[in-house]
């Protein structure tokens, strides 16, 4: 017996607009190589990662968030000068996972996105590490409090973010 | 299995995403010793972002210059007051370490030592980063259309920033010096211990590969080695801001790097590196002492008027070299072995000791080059106006020798009044009360068939007396 947190009556699934979901991308990820020029403590925060959550949690399709995902961190992965694919692994999964969560438990609520967004950084930071390290070997270093620290910094932000989001989504 | 894969629809294609992904990796990973290509989605993602972000560079330019250049000008006249004293004091500075820079050019020549000039650099903006802190790299506005290549160094006016990572074409990236994958040869300036600089995974910056025996302490400057075929040799990186005993035996020396990193603006990109070996002298008329302090007088003493018919009778210098009396004066026009003699174009000028301003030896002449002269308050008071030059000759014993004769290289002697001889003509003798040391090298040819041209020293009149 498949055991839902909330009624398939509750889950609403929404879609976008091409427009927005080509520059909604685009722009989280201009912000994010622009901003930390200015402010570089803007470092710590991956507004393409909460992109990927938003629209994954909100299309409630688990392919559409893992295809999601996969392009997101791939084009994240062209604007560094490491190997491609090391943020696409890693949000690929998380796509895939948030609209596997968006599919089971509400998670339009302040609450829930919040969690959700902690829960979703810290794996994707977990998957980055492994693969950045197992299999690439680059020297990258686990900081449980900074992970922490940004960890809940992000879902502050993602807080907002799908606030002001929530506003371009259509119901399907 | 077909039906397996119907059933898990979602997670086989999961799986098949990851796979191409991890596979697209391990490619990468394995050709990543000799891969200098770009990748399309490269070139795709840096085409779709970076115009987003020159844009709003140049609107953040032009709304920035609209307002500090036309609106926000207060204590913009103290601050070109304050810029203009720093450019005096900055411009006796180079004359003094020009004078350093000389000699070592000329010791480099000796030992046949061959060395990079920066022979061109290309400003270009900062536009963005790669928004990772993985990845400490940043984008700038200019790319192979500029003439942007792979491995050129960048700087700012403060220290080395990276290098060179990707060009496209009209952006690039550069990986900055604090990136965990970039390393840069360097010297620790005092020790002159050799090691690498390596970013660290929190972005700071640290030499590696120094033993741990070594004293090195904090505050020493870390400058770049040249090993790296990269970044000529003495750019500033930074400053040592602590040791540690690292893993290895071998020491962990945190560098703060003189560059601020993490607010980068404008930089300039090497272009253009010259390997050549140093040309003595090639500064020589680029920046001169007299033309410094010349511009700090109130009023320089207008060239003595000459006689037509006496400068006719004079015979003809072969080459200006200039010669520095002891008081200070500069006689740019005079040349060592006609010491003394009246030249029209002789230009006097005097000299102003300015604070901080660290004199040369006195007398001092370097071929080639105008001199420093030495300040006239730390010299001691003039002698006998009517003094002529004496010659120590090779025993030490003084003799009066017309300055005509005397041998380049040699020092000349302040008069005394047991040696000195009146000049046969009516004009005042030149003063000479310091030791001076004439190069052989820049001295016109004094030839011994040419004594009987100039039998008596030629005086030179010295105006402010």
């Amino acid at each position: 017996m498949q055991i839902l947190y909330t009624s398939q009556e509750q889950v609403e699934v929404y879609r976008f607009n091409l427009p927005v979901a080509v520059l909604v991308p685009l722009i989280a990820l201009f912000l994010q190589g622009f901003i930390p020029l200015r402010f570089p403590f803007f470092a710590m925060f991956d507004l393409p990662l909460l992109v990927v959550i938003f629209f994954a949690v909100a299309r409630r399709s688990q392919v559409a968030g893992l295809i999601t995902g996969a392009l997101i961190g791939l084009l994240q992965d062209s604007l560094t000068h490491q190997p491609i694919g090391i943020y696409g692994i890693a949000k690929t999964v998380v796509g895939y996972g948030a609209s596997s969560l968006g599919v089971r438990i509400d998670v339009e609520n302040v609450g829930a996105r919040f969690l959700g967004t902690v829960f979703f950084y810290l794996v994707h930071e977990v998957i980055y590490f492994v693969v950045a390290r197992g299999m690439v070997s680059l020297s990258v270093q686990w900081n449980w409090a900074h992970e922490f620290v940004a960890a809940v910094a992000n879902a502050g932000v993602a807080v907002v973010l799908f606030a002001v989001l929530d506003r371009l989504k259509q119901r399907a | 299995m077909e039906n397996l894969i119907t059933r898990h629809r979602n997670v086989s294609i999961l799986v098949a995403v990851l796979f191409a992904q991890v596979l697209g990796l391990a490619v990468q990973v394995k050709r990543s010793a000799n891969a200098e290509d770009t990748r399309l989605i490269r070139i795709w993602a840096v085409s779709a972002v970076t115009p987003f972000e020159k844009a709003v560079i140049w609107m953040q330019q032009g709304t920035g210059g609209m307002w500090h250049n036309y609106v926000y000008l207060r204590g913009v006249r103290a601050e070109n007051r304050e810029l203009k004293q720093e450019i005096e004091r900055m411009r006796l500075e180079q004359v003094r370490l020009s004078e350093d820079a000389e000699q070592a050019r000329r010791l480099q020549l000796l030992l046949g030592f061959k060395e990079k000039f920066i022979s061109k650099t290309l400003a270009a903006q900062v536009i963005g980063s790669s928004g990772s802190e993985q990845s400490r790299s940043v984008y700038i506005d200019k790319g192979s259309k500029d003439g942007i290549e792979p491995d050129q160094a960048v700087l700012t006016a403060d220290g080395v920033v990276g290098k060179v990572l990707h060009v496209y074409g009209s952006t690039s990236l550069v990986l900055l010096i604090n990136d965990q994958s970039s390393g840069v040869g360097v010297i620790l300036e005092r020790s002159r211990l050799q090691g690498v600089l390596r970013g660290t995974p929190l972005g700071g910056v640290a030499v590696e590969r120094v033993m741990n025996d070594e004293s090195v302490q904090p505050g020493e400057r870390v400058i770049t080695s040249g090993g790296d075929q990269i970044f000529p040799k003495g750019l500033t990186i930074g400053t040592v801001s602590g040791v540690k005993a690292g893993a290895d035996s071998f020491l962990n020396i945190i560098v703060k790097p003189a560059a601020n990193l993490s607010k980068l603006e404008e930089v300039l990109v090497v272009t253009g590196v010259e390997t050549k070996l140093p040309v003595p002298g090639e500064m020589a008329g680029r920046v001169r002492a007299v033309d410094v302090l010349s511009q700090r007088l109130p009023s320089v003493p207008d060239k003595p008027v000459v006689d037509p018919k006496k400068a006719a009778a004079t015979p003809a210098v072969p080459a200006k070299t200039p010669v520095v009396t002891p008081r200070g004066t500069v006689f740019e026009g005079a040349t060592p072995g006609t010491l003394g003699t009246p030249n029209g174009a002789a230009k006097p000028a005097t000299f102003n000791p300015l604070p901080g301003m660290k004199p040369a030896g006195p007398g001092v002449t370097v071929p080639g080059k105008t001199l420093l002269a030495q300040p006239e308050a730390l010299l001691p008071k003039t002698p006998p106006a009517n003094a002529n030059l004496n010659v120590k000759n090779s025993a030490g014993a003084p003799e009066t020798t017309p300055p005509s004769q005397v041998p380049v290289g040699d020092v000349l002697k302040p008069a005394t009044a047991a040696t000195t001889t009146a000049a046969p003509g009516s004009v005042k003798p030149a003063v000479v009360q310091k030791p001076a040391v004439v190069p052989r090298s820049s001295a016109p040819a004094a030839k011994p068939e040419d004594k009987s041209a100039k039998p008596e020293p030629a005086p030179v009149e010295d105006k402010r007396q």
